[in-house]
């Protein structure tokens, strides 16, 4: 991962933030190793996204999820839900402990997102349908005309997954958004390469990715969707250009951080045994070892 | 009850036009309320004057079209969304149910060309699944207003109408019902006429002129039909329904639809639960309409006239009919078996 910009974000920010990388994990781990299983592989290569956006970027605030100037986030990719009720929770939005009821019936958290869960925008998980309730969300913001102390409008970001890009849905609300001018829009490629049945690329072909986005009218960027400095730069700065929807290809590992499934197919949906779920814990520890030696 | 006969100035209206009249009226005293277009034309040459960013033609795409609307919709705003009935039901289906549905979202679905309004564009312009595909969806709320100014009506009701409504209107003028006792409510069944032997059950334009005037030539054999305005097909009004199917030995519902899982499947399961009685649905045969004709001859061709109500009716009462809790009146032997499996036809 060296796609890293000149970040201007300080070490020692990104170094907190790499910590709430950390704990988001370890929860989305602990969340495979249920009765049900989850989906590991899709959950762990957005943490950074997840992490950047709820924790330096987005304008949202856990004691008031409805806040009517709220930034919003739609997880298009709605099967990474895992993700984000970690993410959540780490955040303040949920009580952590919440987290071990995941699939459970005396839970509200289902595998895809759910409105009652706070935080959650609108629930997800058929693919394709995350960027036009974005753009319908940044267009209720410019209708709206309320502008920040920065002369901005709350903004709408999404982040999809590089396979969900097969949906013609999304070229459909991508048109429509770079029509409407719709700055406030912003969407986050997880760029992993995989999808159920393999890599994308031999699937159903999404390169140029980029090419794509910018002949639909996107302002288009590229970074390592792990380097919480390139992240954290890249969405607070957009849009990044005026009168343009903004879309980040975030290049990622499937299955990041958890080494026996990492960049691996297979990833996707994980039970996690009890054997499997003390060796990723234990992996989770030495990377936070490595980077952190003075955190114990 | 009302005069069914014609008042002479009644001009037919085009529901389609009313609805756009209407909320352009509306537009500027509700802040909230957006319009979203597909490139339908409907809007051509309206003047929005200030309040023209609350126009927003999205282009030809009717995922975007629901999906968007749902986005607003969240933001508290109410969008009113237009396109035709087909592409409404059937190509956004997914989105309507999963975006706006199930998060009961305020999203005013417009459908134009519904039934075979859409006369020679033919099949894919006809729409003649939507109440069926609408009617199953949690939380939606789904009505057909038989004329100009019941569409006015709903319209106006809608405003504060919780969740999502599907607004089921044609394309070209359609004769003005005369005035009735009740307005119409969504929601509430208009009583038409009372009847005590058969009751007809319609919803739409041509259904429900088709039913009064087969109640008067059915009145003139001594028959007594009641005519029931079912113009919103969800929430069902089965209290009215029942209150009006007793004692009738038939109801016969008229719709421009499929026969199945319209109004006459609505209505089927109510009486069924409720107060068995004898159904006979007319509407369009399991079949694609690929007959060449305006909208006029596709409903004649396809027996949604006074006529073939008059004929079933009187052919059903011939036979004699199945009475409410088993007992039969029959006052010949056992009715003709058309299709060899013992089902009576």
């Amino acid at each position: 991962m060296t796609l890293t910009m000149g970040s201007a974000v300080d070490r020692a920010a990104t170094l907190a933030l790499s910590r709430h990388a950390d704990r988001i994990r370890e929860h989305v781990v602990n969340m495979c190793a249920n009765d049900e299983g989850g989906h590991l592989g899709g959950s762990m290569s957005a943490v950074e996204i997840f992490t950047a956006l709820y924790f330096a970027v987005l304008d949202v605030d856990p004691l008031h999820p409805s806040a009517p100037d709220r930034d919003v986030l739609l997880l298009s990719k709605g099967h990474a839900a895992i993700g984000l009720y970690a993410t959540l929770a780490e955040r303040g939005f949920l009580d952590p402990d919440e987290l071990a009821g995941f699939g459970t019936p005396a839970s509200r958290l289902m595998a895809h997102p759910v409105r009652s869960v706070p935080g959650v925008e609108l629930p997800t998980g058929s693919l394709g349908h995350g960027l036009a309730l974005g753009a319908g969300f940044a267009l209720a913001a410019r209708l709206d005309g309320r502008r920040r102390a920065d002369g901005r409008f709350r903004r709408g970001f999404v982040v999809l997954g590089d396979g969900e890009l097969q949906e013609g849905s999304v070229w459909e609300a991508a048109m429509g958004a770079a029509a409407l001018n719709l700055d406030n829009l912003i969407a986050v490629v997880d760029r992993n390469g995989m999808q159920i049945t393999g890599d994308t690329e031999r699937v159903c072909p999404l390169e140029p990715l980029a090419e794509r986005w910018r002949a639909f009218g996107w302002a288009v960027r590229e970074c390592s969707g792990h380097d919480l400095g390139a992240l954290v730069e890249l969405l607070g700065g957009a849009p990044w250009q005026p009168g343009r929807p903004s879309v980040l290809i975030a290049h990622t590992t499937k299955g990041a951080g958890v080494p026996f499934a990492a960049g691996l197919v297979q990833s996707h949906f994980v039970k996690l045994s009890r054997r499997q779920h003390t060796r990723a814990m234990a992996a989770l520890s030495r990377s936070r070892s490595r980077r952190d030696p003075g955190d114990g | 009850m009302a005069d069914p006969a014609m008042p002479a100035d009644a001009e037919p209206r085009s529901t389609r036009l009313a609805y756009r009249d209407r909320l352009v009226a509306l537009l500027p005293d509700h802040p909230r309320m957006i319009c979203l277009d597909t490139d339908t034309g409907l809007f051509t040459g309206v003047e929005f004057g200030p309040v023209a960013h609350r126009y927003v033609n999205l282009g030809i795409a009717e995922h975007n079209l629901m999906v968007m609307a749902a986005g607003l919709a969240a933001s508290g705003f109410t969008p009113f969304v237009n396109t035709m009935a087909t592409f409404a039901a059937s190509r956004t289906a997914e989105a309507v149910k999963i975006d706006i549905a199930y998060n009961a979202l305020p999203v005013r679905i417009v459908a134009t060309h519904s039934g075979l309004s859409a006369g020679h564009l033919g099949p894919t312009h006809h729409a003649l699944e939507d109440i069926a595909l609408m009617r199953v969806l949690p939380n939606m709320t789904v009505t057909v207003p038989a004329d100009a100014a019941a569409t006015e009506a709903a319209i106006e009701q809608s405003v504060d109408l919780p969740g999502p409504l599907y607004l089921r209107l044609g394309r070209k003028p359609t004769p003005q019902l005369p005035p009735a006792a009740q307005p119409p409510r969504i929601g509430v069944a208009q009583v038409l006429r009372t009847g005590r032997d058969v009751l007809l059950v319609c919803c739409g334009p041509h259904p429900v002129l088709a039913s009064l005037a087969a109640a008067d030539v059915l009145a003139g054999d001594g028959t007594s039909v009641g005519v029931l305005n079912m113009h919103t097909i969800k929430p069902l009004d089965v209290s009215r329904l029942c209150a009006h199917a007793a004692g009738a030995s038939l109801v016969v519902t008229v719709e421009e639809h499929w026969r199945s899982g319209g109004l006459g499947g609505a209505v089927a399961e109510a009486l069924a639960e409720h107060a068995p009685t004898r159904t006979l649905r007319i509407g369009v045969a399991d079949t694609f309409v690929t007959k060449v004709g305006d909208h006029d001859s596709l409903i004649a061709h396809h027996g949604i006239t006074a006529e073939a109500i008059v004929a079933r009716v009187r052919r059903a009462l011939r036979r004699g009919v199945l009475c409410r809790g088993g007992a039969e009146r029959r006052p010949r032997a056992a009715p003709p078996v058309r299709n060899g499996k013992g089902n009576p036809t």
